[in-house]
């Protein structure tokens, strides 16, 4: 099951933050603060999946983002690392332009993949699909 | 109104901001607009302006504008960070409901406000000012805007600030019929309300009508909130709405209605009755999202509960079919992912029929051409197939699946380790730490390449490999192996040292082929990282010498060189410090045949017992070894004594309590009792050792069992040593026992008898022994447990006088090791026939 799923720019700040599992306020900062920290302190040779407490981090490096997404012990960490790629393919389709001052319309296309913490959809069109109804609804 | 064209623009003003202008107002902005110009472009923020020009005075009882603004030169600060808005008096009653909502930035302006914010302290402030305005819009009312403000408060949510007020604002959304209202009315209730907020009840009406109005996009949305934060309350209530949803046609509500299904499980087991019947149906749906939505709740409903699995292993052939069409039709363009078919589905399906063969023979015959058909035809140059693979792996593994298919799992992870992505071989060792236990021997074929990755640069990997490493030793490679884990030893980061050190030194206690390899090894692994092993290696690898007869030159003459270069080890010190204590005299001859000889005078030795006693490096227990040590040489070695004397004399002054009462006693030995002293300082016999930790703990059980027996050991093991002491006594008996409390003589024996406390089980009562009895002398122990304290064990010693005459001078000290604590001795004995007990 995923516990959490972030973007994350390079300085270490939260671009987008999704929790499947209550975490108190505070305890998400330091928790992203950490995440963070580790994530950021690994080299390209390194790889991709960390241990941290008793979750398991994955994380993906894009330019200057990083996605990381934070799964319980049960999960292929592989088909995860494959997921975030999905995402950000959906992300590229969908999105022209910079990604983040339209962080409700991400936050809709995560929904659309993840449900309570379970893969939903992985198929790039009917992803979109509502979101496209819905660009159409307003701007009627 | 006037036929002004500025009021028609006024009006049209109006018509844009939505909502009416009285009569009232429209003449005052047309006062206002002829002393300002107007600009069409900057419309909103320029009538902003003008409304703060108008107002003058206080400005309303709920006005927010930053202090001052009834100036109208504050103008120019309102349009730079112009968001403010005016409430127009309900209060006064003067003007009517007629708002101006000119503010409402929009999230992008909000968000490039906060990048743009260069510190901490200003990111906070425009986050503040931003959050007031947006609670005022609350109170207020703002139907057309308040989605947007709602998803500012998200926004500056997720950066970490209290957004708590924004709860009712969510239910309010989520009320509205509008659709964007409702999508960011429950995404906030997602993110905002929880099962520990008060408020969140309040949703289930909501959610109740949401799902049930039929409109697709509406009820995925309210299936989201609900999977995300559904009470258990709220789960049992829109359980039959759920349940009906799962039948509907439509693809997208379906899906979404599986997984809410999957969370209500979690949250109530009592609802799986409910959701038990469509799962089989619904395996037969063509549709990936809602057939990976059912093979999670199957997976759920399974893990849940054991009549479940049952229920479900009839679908297996299903399963397998589905993933063998998966697999064997190619890649429709929907669905493939760098060329594999949904690899998200197969894995799941993977992971369910796992769940389903474990333990079940019959599934896994099922099974068991699939997986290998899966497992040659995947295609393993992209990271999904691989992903796919290693599922597949996982899932051969657990089921009973062919012998065959096994080899062949392992040899897919072998291949695994040799692929240069690193995220591969980290899994790869993942798995085969887990089948080591299993398939020992498939797994040594691939020793090789786990010890290169060793070398890793990525912490993860090395450390998976140094655990499989040391899982992999066994007596054919254990010299290999400890030499690659030598090497590894001197390199490697601080942090996986203390693991490898007391894995190379476990490894060497199993499978050592020879004593003399078992030092080398452990004397190479306290020289590297000394500081690093366990407590107990110090007392292993005594033990190990003092036992090893032939060796007792060889291990001298090499402790005393290590010692020689470096006294900064502590363990290494102590151990060469016992050892030079007790074979000084092999070291002085020179004569071995096994290393170099070294010619070493007796100055030297005593010099560098003196330096390790002097050094800041040493702790008080090397100190008290190093003591200890000087004190026997000077039986072993000839010549005269006075250096040692004179040590002896200036440690009886020592800070250190235990150094000084040590260096006391000694200096009694040298002018009192120096008949005895050769006797006292005697080479130390055969210590019987409690074992490795972990033959221990297999041993207490024994021991509980064969207390009887083991009753009689240690009283011969005792009195054959207080016999070997009161040998060359002559003299009534007197007992003096070698006092450092590192003797682990009689303290090991009660250390065997102190086990029992500790273990979990309740311990048996201990019989009486009868340690000593010779020359009109008896000793007794008898034990005693008190009720209440379990890991307090009374030892009372007894002994009888039971010779005619008297008994004088009778010393009685007991040795323990430092883990008990003793109350104190007391008593002595002088008549004949009396008894004393301590």
């Amino acid at each position: 099951m995923i516990k959490f799923f972030l973007m994350v720019n390079k300085q270490g700040q939260t671009r987008l933050s999704k929790y499947y599992e209550h975490v108190e306020i505070n305890k998400r900062t330091l928790l992203e603060t950490e995440v963070i920290k580790s994530c950021l302190s690994r080299s390209n040779e390194q790889c991709s999946f960390i241990e941290y407490k008793d979750f398991k981090l994955i994380y993906r490096q894009y330019a200057a983002l990083f996605i990381v997404v934070g799964v319980n012990d049960t999960e292929n960490e592989m088909a995860i690392y494959e997921f975030i790629h999905n995402f950000v393919e959906v992300l590229d389709d969908y999105f022209s332009r910079v990604i983040m001052f339209n962080l409700d319309k991400v936050h809709i296309i995560l929904d659309e993949m993840v449900l309570n913490g379970c893969i939903v959809e992985t198929n790039r069109a009917r992803i979109l699909a509502p979101l496209l109804i819905l660009d159409k609804m307003s701007d009627s | 109104m006037d036929s002004n064209p500025s009021s028609q623009k006024l009006s049209s003003e109006g018509a844009l901001l939505g909502s009416p202008r009285p009569v009232r107002q429209s003449r005052r902005l047309e006062v206002v607009k002829k002393i300002l110009p107007l600009n069409s472009k900057s419309q909103r923020p320029e009538v902003r302006g003008f409304k703060i020009a108008l107002q003058g005075g206080p400005g309303g009882a709920g006005s927010h504008n930053r202090g001052g603004e009834t100036e109208g030169s504050d103008q120019a600060r309102t349009f730079l960070g112009a968001w403010t808005r005016k409430r127009w008096g309900e209060s006064r009653g003067v003007e009517t409901e007629a708002r101006m909502v000119a503010s409402s930035l929009k999230l992008q302006d909000l968000i490039q406000e906060i990048r743009g914010a260069k510190t901490q302290a200003q990111e906070r402030e425009v986050i503040q000012k931003e959050c007031a305005h947006i609670r005022a819009s609350f109170r207020d009312g703002d139907p057309l805007h308040s989605h947007r403000q709602l998803a500012k408060l998200l926004y500056v949510h997720m950066l970490g600030y209290p957004a708590h007020f924004g709860q009712m604002e969510c239910l309010k959304l989520i009320a509205s019929p509008r659709f964007t209202d409702k999508r960011v009315g429950y995404l906030g209730a997602m993110l905002l309300l929880d099962e520990r907020q008060d408020a969140h009840l309040l949703i289930t009406n909501s959610i109740k009508n949401d799902l049930s109005q039929g409109i697709e996009a509406v009820q995925g949305l309210a299936l989201c909130t609900l999977s995300a934060m559904g009470s258990a309350e709220m789960c049992r209530d829109l359980a039959p709405e759920v349940e009906k949803l799962l039948l509907q046609p439509s693809p997208y509500v379906r899906k979404k209605a599986v997984l809410t299904a999957v969370h209500m499980i979690r949250k109530v087991p009592e609802l799986s009755d409910i959701f038990l019947p469509p799962c089989a149906q619904l395996l037969h749906e063509r549709h990936h999202g809602i057939l990976l939505g059912t093979v999670t709740l199957i997976t759920e409903l399974c893990e849940r509960s054991p009549a479940a699995l049952q229920h479900f292993r009839k679908v297996v052939p299903q399963l397998v079919h589905t993933l063998r069409t998966l697999v064997m039709t190619g890649c429709s363009a929907e669905h493939s992912v760098s060329g594999v078919s949904d690899p998200f589905l197969q894995v799941q399906i993977l992971r369910l029929l796992r769940i389903l063969g474990r333990n079940h023979e019959e599934s896994s015959e099922t099974m068991n051409d699939l997986l290998a058909q899966v497992a040659t035809n995947t295609d393993t140059s992209r990271n999904a197939g691989n992903a796919v693979l290693f599922e597949t792996v996982l899932t051969i593994m657990d089921i009973r699946s062919a012998a065959g298919l096994r080899v062949l799992a392992v040899n897919i992870l072998g291949r695994f380790l040799l692929n240069s992505d690193r995220n591969i071989r980290y899994v790869a060792l993942t798995s085969l730490l887990k089948l080591v236990q299993s398939d020992h021997s498939a797994v040594q074929r691939h020793r090789p390449t786990v010890v290169e990755c060793l070398w890793e640069p990525d912490a993860s990997l090395s450390r998976r490999a140094l655990e499989l490493s040391l899982a992999l030793v066994n007596s054919s490679n254990v010299r290999a192996m400890t030499q690659e884990l030598q090497g590894f030893l001197e390199s490697c980061p601080p942090d996986l040292r203390a693991d490898c050190a007391s894995g190379i030194l476990l490894a060497a206690e199993r499978f050592a082929p020879t004593k003399r390899w078992h030092i080398d090894t452990i004397l190479r692994v306290l020289t590297t990282a000394g500081t690093y092993v366990r407590d107990d290696a110090v007392a292993n690898l005594i033990q190990l010498i003092g036992g090893a007869q032939e060796l007792h030159a060889y291990s001298v003459h090499r402790l005393y060189s290590a010692l020689a270069e470096d006294i900064s080890q502590q363990p290494l010190v102590q151990v060469a410090a016992w050892c030079i204590g007790e074979y000084g005299d092999l070291l002085l001859e020179g004569t071995c045949e096994e290393t170099e000889p070294l010619q070493v005078e007796k100055e030297e030795v005593l010099a560098l017992l003196e330096r390790v006693l002097q050094s800041q490096m040493s702790l008080p227990a090397t100190r008290g070894y190093a003591l200890t040590a000087l004190m026997k040489l000077s039986t072993r070695l000839h010549g005269d004594n006075n250096r040692i004397c004179q040590v002896m004399s200036i440690y009886g002054s020592c800070q250190n309590v235990e150094l000084q009462q040590r260096a006391v006693e000694y200096n009694a030995l040298f002018r009192k009792y120096d008949h005895l002293r050769a006797a006292v300082l005697e080479k130390m016999p055969l210590v019987e050792r409690g074992g490795p930790q972990v033959d221990e703990e297999a041993k207490e059980s024994k021991e509980v069992a064969q207390l009887s027996e083991a009753a009689p050991l240690p009283t011969e093991t005792q009195a054959s040593k207080l016999l070997d002491l009161l040998d060359l006594l002559d003299g009534p008996s007197e007992n003096a026992q070698h006092p450092p409390p590192l003797d682990p003589t009689p303290g090991d024996t009660l250390i065997h008898l102190l086990d029992l406390p500790c273990a979990p089980r309740p311990p048996a009562p201990i019989p009486n022994l009868k340690v000593f009895e010779r020359e009109g002398l008896e000793l007794n122990l008898s034990f005693v447990r008190p009720p209440g304290t379990p890991t307090l064990l009374l030892i009372t010693v007894t002994a009888t006088n039971t010779s005619g005459g008297d008994v004088t001078h009778f010393i009685c000290q007991a040795a323990v090791p430092k883990v008990c604590r003793r109350p104190g001795l007391r008593g002595s004995l002088d008549t004949p026939g009396e008894k004393a007990t301590k």
